[in-house]
C-alpha cells in the first residue's frame, strides 16, 4: 500500500522510505514512541500531508496524486489523533459529516444517519442533539469512530484512540472495533502506543523509530514483551 | 414638524441605510470568516448588482419587473463573484496580502469598465408604481413623520435576506458543510468534503447578496462606477465592529453604524458625522480589541 514514502516539514524531513502494507479485510497497527512519525505517516495516506517521495496506493490504483477529499471518498475512514470533532456541531450533525464521503451520492443516504452506526454505539443516539465540544474524550472518540464508519469504508485508519480514555470505555472501543471488524470485514491501520490493546485487534504490527520502520511481523505467537522493548530509547 | 418627528424620521433612514449596510456586509463577513480572505472587489458587485437592476427595469416592464431586477442582479453577482474566486482568489489561498491587491486591482477593472459602458453619471432605476408613496403620520408626537414605501421595502427585503442566509447556515447541507469547514478545515476535508467547493459556494453567495444590496441601493440613488466604494468602507466597518462570522453581530453593528451615521447627521454635516463614525469605532475597537479574534469562538454557528 505504502510504497517507498518519504514526507517532511519544510527543511527537516520526517519519514524515510516507508513501505507499508495492508491486506483487505486485515488490522495492522503501527507503534512507535511519541515523535517519531507515525501521525505524520497517516497524515500522508489520508492526503493531509504531502509525500515528498514514493507511492500511496489503495485498491491497485496510486491516489498520491489526488486531493485529500477524493481519497476518503474511495472508502477510507479517519479518525485523527485528538479526535477531530466539531466542537459547535450536534452529534448527529458531526456524524452526518461523515457522510461527505459519499461525495453527494445516494439521495436517501445523504440526510441521516444510517442505524449501524448506533446499534455500535448505542450511547450516541441519545447524545445526538448535544453539541460535540462538550462530550467527554470518551464520547468523543466513539463519535469519531462512528462517524468514520457512517459510510462502511474498507479501511478504517485509528490514530491512538485511547490516548486520555478511561479504561472502561477502552473496552467498549476495543469490543466495537473487533465487531465491526468481524461483520464488515473493514481493514484496519491502527497507531497505538498502549500494547495490549493494539494486540487484542491487530493481526500483524510494524515498529517505526526515528522516522524508519525498524521491525515487522505477525502479533499471533509474537509477545508484546519483546517488542515493548523496542519502544523503549 | 417637532424635533421628535425629525428624529424618528432619521432613525427610519438609519434603519433603511443599515439594511443596505447589513446586506454589503453579509458576504466580506462570511468570505473573511471562512476563507481570510478580504475582497477588496465587493463593493463593486453592489455596482454590478445595481447596474444589472438599471439594464433590467430598461427592458422589461410591468409593475413586478423590480422583482425580477432583484433575481438578475443576485445571480448576476453570484456568477461575477464565483469568476472571481476561481480565477483570482483560489491561486492566492493562503497569501492574504497578495489577494488583497489583487481583488483591488479587480474592483479598479470593474469600476473602469462599468465607465467606458455606462458612462460617469449615474443611472437611476425608478422605483416600480407600488413603490411609490409613503406613509405620513399625522398623529401624536410622531406626527409629521414620513415613511416612503421605498424604504420600507428596503428594510423588509433586508430582513428577509437575513432570515434566509440564518436559515441557510443553521438547517441546510451546505450550510453544515459550510459551518464544519469553518470549525476545521482539515478534518472537513479528511471527511470527504471538497472545501474549495464550500468556500467557492459560500464567496458567491456573498457577492450575489451584495448584488441584491446594489440593487436596492439603485432605488434610492443613482448607480454609478464608484457607489461600491462609497459603502464598501462602511460595510468593513460593520464588520470590524460586529465581529467576523457572526450573523448577529453584524445585524447589530449594521444597525449601530447606520443609526450613528444618520443620527449624527442630524447635529452636523455628513462629512463631520463620517468623522464621529470612525472616531466611534476606532473607540470601541480601543474597548474591544478581540473583535477581530472573538471569532474563532463565537463564529458563524453560532449566528
Ligand atoms: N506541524 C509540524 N511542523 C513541524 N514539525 C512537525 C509537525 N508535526 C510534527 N512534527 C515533527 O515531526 C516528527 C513526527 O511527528 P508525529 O508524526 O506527530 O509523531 P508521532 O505521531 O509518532 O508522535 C516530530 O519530530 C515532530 O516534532
Ligand atoms: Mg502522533
Amino acid at each position: 500500500m505504502l510504497e517507498g514514502v518519504c514526507a517532511a516539514y519544510g527543511e527537516s524531513q520526517v519519514l524515510y522510505d516507508i513501505h507499508l502494507h495492508i491486506e483487505s479485510g486485515e488490522a495492522v497497527t503501527l507503534l512507535g514512541r511519541n515523535g517519531v512519525g507515525k501521525t505524520t505517516l497517516l497524515r500522508t495516506i489520508v492526503g493531509l500531508h504531502p509525500a515528498s517521495r514514493g507511492k500511496v496506493c489503495f485498491d491497485n490504483e496510486e491516489i498520491s496524486k489526488l486531493p485529500a477529499y477524493e481519497r476518503v471518498r474511495k472508502g477510507i475512514g479517519y479518525v485523527p489523533q485528538g479526535r477531530g470533532i466539531f466542537p459547535h456541531l450536534t452529534v448527529e450533525e458531526n456524524l452526518r459529516m461523515g457522510l461527505a464521503a459519499l461525495g453527494g451520492r445516494g439521495k436517501s443516504a445523504r440526510h441521516s444517519v444510517p442505524d449501524h452506526v448506533y446499534e455500535l454505539f448505542p450511547a450516541l443516539r441519545q447524545m445526538r442533539r448535544r453539541k460535540g465540544g462538550v462530550l467527554s474524550g470518551g464520547e468523543q472518540q466513539q463519535l469519531a469512530i462512528g462517524r468514520a464508519l457512517v459510510t462502511r469504508p474498507k479501511l478504517l485508519i485509528l490514530d491512538e484512540p485511547t490516548e486520555g480514555i478511561q479504561p472502561s470505555i477502552v473496552q467498549q472501543i476495543e469490543q466495537a472495533i473487533n465487531d465491526i471488524r468481524a461483520e464488515l470485514r473493514i481493514a484496519v491501520l491502527l497507531v497505538e502506543q498502549y500494547l495490549d490493546f493494539a494486540w487484542a485487534i491487530a493481526d500483524r504490527f510494524y515498529v517505526m523509530r526515528a522516522g524508519r520502520v525498524v521491525d515487522q511481523g505477525k502479533t499471533k505467537g509474537r509477545d508484546a514483551e519483546t517488542v515493548a522493548h523496542l519502544l523503549k530509547v | 414638524m417637532g424635533e421628535s418627528a425629525v428624529i424618528a424620521g432619521q432613525v427610519f433612514n438609519g434603519i433603511s441605510v443599515a439594511s443596505i449596510l447589513l446586506l454589503a456586509a453579509l458576504g466580506l463577513a462570511l468570505s473573511f470568516g471562512l476563507m481570510d480572505v478580504i475582497n477588496m472587489a465587493h463593493g463593486e458587485m453592489l455596482m454590478v448588482g445595481g447596474y444589472l437592476s438599471y439594464l433590467t427595469c430598461k427592458f422589461v416592464h410591468g409593475p413586478f419587473a423590480f422583482l425580477f431586477a432583484l433575481v438578475v442582479a443576485f445571480v448576476g453577482a453570484c456568477v461575477l463573484g464565483a469568476l472571481v474566486e476561481v480565477s483570482v482568489v483560489r491561486s492566492l489561498y493562503g497569501r492574504p496580502l497578495d489577494t488583497l491587491l489583487a481583488t483591488w486591482g479587480v474592483s479598479l477593472i470593474l469600476q473602469q469598465g462599468a465607465r467606458s459602458i455606462f458612462g460617469a453619471i449615474g443611472d437611476e432605476v425608478t422605483a416600480p408604481q407600488w413603490l411609490n408613496g409613503s406613509i405620513a403620520l399625522h398623529h401624536g408626537f410622531l406626527s409629521g413623520v414620513n415613511l416612503p414605501y421605498v424604504r420600507i421595502f428596503i428594510i423588509l427585503l433586508a430582513a428577509v435576506v437575513l432570515v434566509g442566509v440564518a436559515v441557510f447556515i443553521a438547517r441546510s447541507r451546505w450550510g453544515m458543510l459550510l459551518r464544519a469547514v469553518h470549525q476545521d478545515r482539515e478534518m472537513a476535508e479528511a471527511l470527504g468534503v471538497n472545501t474549495r467547493m464550500v468556500d467557492l459556494v459560500v464567496f458567491a453567495l456573498g457577492t450575489g447578496v451584495a448584488g441584491l444590496a446594489g440593487s436596492a441601493l439603485a432605488l434610492i440613488a443613482p448607480v454609478t462606477p464608484t457607489v461600491g466604494q462609497s459603502y464598501i468602507v462602511y460595510a468593513f466597518l460593520v464588520v470590524i465592529v460586529g465581529g467576523l462570522g457572526s450573523v448577529l453581530g453584524i445585524t447589530l453593528a449594521a444597525l449601530l453604524i447606520g443609526l450613528f451615521s444618520a443620527g449624527a447627521q442630524i447635529f452636523t454635516s455628513v462629512s463631520l458625522a463620517d468623522v464621529f463614525l470612525l472616531l466611534m469605532v476606532v473607540a470601541f475597537i480601543q474597548f474591544r480589541p478581540k473583535g477581530i479574534i472573538v471569532r474563532r469562538s463565537r463564529a458563524i454557528e453560532e449566528t
